[in-house]
């Protein structure tokens, strides 16, 4: 096998192809939460309950009215989304003007909440969802067998970050959306429906926890915790990229995958640690973030 | 002078007998008192949580209610597997709540520090779902009963055999904590003491989603057999992963601790065909089925095995209370020790002296999707392991006679 200074380089780029894969997902999360955060303000710490919603949805989808995967990827997010448009309309809006920590707290409470209904009706095991039959098996590379699932998570998640981040950055729509949020009163007086399009933001971007949730079902265990387990990474992800920046969380997911991949390789007890460690370096020395705006 | 020393002696060794003799007959506050302290909603809920309540409160009604006359009463805390949460709640049990002896128990952290306050306060810890062998030998008490497993009858249960079948060369990956460590390094031995040799290992903190980069290792260390040291979701997570790399094609995959909600959980094209250790199965005979079955109509699942467990040392224990006539925790240690316990989940069973409950551990192999028969029909037992080849050897300083 090929070495370099020691380190077996086939292992390597197995790690760095892994890390792109664990990183792809990651941007898919930190998309959604970067979106609410840093276009509407919200710290929605219920991010982790819908994207496991999202895996619960699916099963469900699948074991009680028989729709399949590739139908799961659509309706499960619209699903998930339309419970964020509510959760906002009638939850958030109330608390709108009050100071951030108040929806910080409602958001948790809900996670929590969430997370605890469904231990009680499904039990702290997690339930089973087999990978479509499409996507079975692998192919073997030079330096490692690759999952054709884990190549559909790359191609999946880099088409809806592209798409995601040309429509909010590029379109008319992601324009009033940027405008309407930086100076809603303004955007009122054009005529420009702005809570609309604060509460369809929003149920935008828990529909792709729910999203990343349904991808996650074949490969994950679909269980309660699920969310807990990955919404403080991402939420690190978030502010390493810099708040509000779209591009800069799509980027600063793929990067910190292979960054955690590469430390799963070299020492794995710091893996789950490396994220923050990055983050209080990046903090420290850029305290807006790798590609946010210094306020 | 001299009669005033008497008399203080005196008066002294009355009040030691006056002491124990309140202890030495009948029932302490007029009624036996278990607490059941288990993760009620948590990753480890499954595996014994509200299942233990409900096993509890099973042996104390088909024991009757009353022993020696007076009141059962069962109580139940969460320990969220948090120690301090856990001893701070025994301790307010045994300090002003009179419960007399505490079961459930999983995480080893947690048990570690409650079967502490129960030792410091002479009360009994009926050990069930607790997987390190510590509370039996170097942290072993007259206090501590472990039932249904320990780490050590897992490693001979699952590891053993294999080794001997041929496959020498092992690589783990390992939950990065006590339990995880425990079994890595107690198989570790297991598996050097047969000839084998351990080529590598990694630990995977706990809680960790994406098992992928460890496959990967794995795959590349030559080995026979990938040992999968971890439980929960964690070892869901690191078998699916493992099946989707292909690696379970290449090499053997064992799962060292696998609780039966885990592996009800695990797609069958997945998991059938590994092979396990448990120390309870619902579908052995018409005992554990009879048991089985009324548990499943009140909790809504088939019984894992510390739930099993939990049931069997409750009712063991109240049967030496009556016939020791008393619920002193010594004189009821010493009956549940004297007495082999008997019923449908402790077979060719003994309470050794060092608290550890050595029984009949089965190994079991999971059934592949063809097989079933039902959702609740997983394993199919291929061998009963002898209680005294599956558990650690008595060590003479935890010999409490």
């Amino acid at each position: 096998m090929a070495t370099f200074l020691g380190i077996n380089l086939f292992g390597l780029f197995g790690q760095l192809l892994v890390g792109l894969i664990n990183g792809s997902f990651y941007a898919l999360l930190s998309l959604g939460l970067a979106i609410i955060f840093g276009l509407l303000k919200i710290i929605n710490f219920a991010q982790g309950a819908m994207y496991m919603l999202g895996a619960f949805f699916a099963w469900m989808a699948l074991h009680y009215m028989g729709i399949n995967y590739w139908a799961a990827l659509i309706v499960v997010p619209l699903a998930v989304g339309f419970i964020g448009v509510m959760m906002e309309r009638y939850l958030l809006r109330p608390i709108a003007n009050e100071d951030h920590l108040y929806s910080l707290l409602l958001t948790f409470g809900i996670a929590l909440i969430l997370q605890g209904a469904f231990t009680h009706m499904f039990g702290s095991s997690g339930m089973s969802y087999a990978i479509p039959e499409e996507l079975k098996g692998g192919n073997r590379l030079p330096f490692m067998y690759l999952p054709n699932y884990r190549a559909w998570i790359i191609v999946a998640s880099l088409i809806v970050c592209a798409g995601t981040w040309y429509m909010i950055e590029k379109t008319k729509l992601g324009a009033y959306l940027r405008a309407g949020t930086e100076n809603p009163s303004m955007m009122q007086a054009f005529g420009i429906n702005v809570p609309l399009i604060v509460t369809l933001t929003f149920g935008f971007g828990v529909g792709l926890a729910g999203f990343a949730g349904v991808m996650a079902a074949p490969v994950y265990s679909v269980s309660p915790d699920m969310g807990s387990n990955m919404l403080i990474v991402v939420f690190a992800i978030v502010v390493i990229g810099g708040m509000g920046s779209i591009g800069g969380a799509i980027l600063t997911g793929l990067g910190m995958g292979v960054v955690e991949g590469l430390t799963k390789y070299f020492y794995p007890e710091a893996s789950t640690t490396v994220i923050f460690a990055v983050m209080v370096i990046v903090l420290l020395t850029k305290p807006a973030g790798l590609f946010g705006k210094e306020a | 002078m001299k009669s005033l020393k008497k008399s203080l002696l005196s008066a002294a060794v009355a009040s030691v007998f006056a002491v124990s003799g309140a202890h030495a007959a009948g029932v302490s506050d007029d009624k036996v008192k278990i607490g059941v302290l288990a993760d009620m909603g948590g990753v480890y809920a499954d595996v014994c949580g509200p299942g233990c309540v409900t096993a509890v409160k099973m042996a104390v009604e088909d024991f009757g209610g009353t022993v020696l006359g007076k009141p059962i009463e069962v109580v139940s805390a969460d320990d969220q597997n948090k120690p301090d949460v856990g001893s701070a709640k025994v301790r307010e049990w045994v300090e002003s709540q009179e419960v007399d002896a505490v079961t459930g128990l999983v995480a080893s952290s947690v048990t570690g520090a409650v079967t502490k306050v129960l030792t410091d306060n002479k009360k009994i810890a009926l050990i069930s779902t607790s997987a390190s062998h510590a509370f039996t030998t170097k942290a072993c008490s007259p206090y501590n009963a472990h039932w249904t497993y320990n780490v050590v009858s897992l490693a001979n249960g699952t590891v053993k055999p294999m080794v001997q079948a041929g496959k020498k060369k092992w690589f783990f990956i390992t939950a990065d904590y006590a339990f995880g460590h425990a079994l890595e390094k107690v198989a570790s031995g297991v598996i050097n003491g047969n000839g084998g040799e351990v080529v590598g290992a990694v630990r995977a903190p706990l809680g960790t989603t994406d098992f992928s980069s460890y496959i990967l290792q794995a795959q590349s260390s030559g080995a026979d057999v990938v040992a999968l040291a971890n439980a929960g979701s964690d070892f869901i997570n690191s078998l699916k992963t493992a099946a989707e790399f292909g690696l379970t094609e290449m090499m053997d995959v064992a799962g060292l601790l696998v609780f039966t909600p885990n592996a009800q959980a695990l797609d069958p094209n997945i998991a059938g065909g590994m092979k396990l250790t448990t120390g309870f199965y619902w579908d052995l005979d018409d005992q554990t089925r009879q048991w089985s079955a009324r548990f499943k109509e009140r909790h809504g699942s088939i019984p894992a095995m510390g739930q099993a467990g939990a049931y069997s040392m409750t009712m063991h224990y109240l049967n030496s209370i009556k016939e020791a006539g008393t619920d002193d925790s010594d004189a009821v240690m010493k009956v549940m020790k004297a007495n082999k316990p008997n019923d449908f989940f402790a077979r060719n069973a003994e309470l050794r002296n060092d608290g550890r409950m050595v029984h009949d551990m089965y190994q079991v192999r999971i059934k592949k999707a063809d097989e079933r028969k039902s959702a609740d029909d997983i394993y199919e037992v291929e061998k009963v392991i002898p209680g005294n080849e599956a558990f650690q050897p008595m060590m003479a300083q935890c010999d409490f006679k």
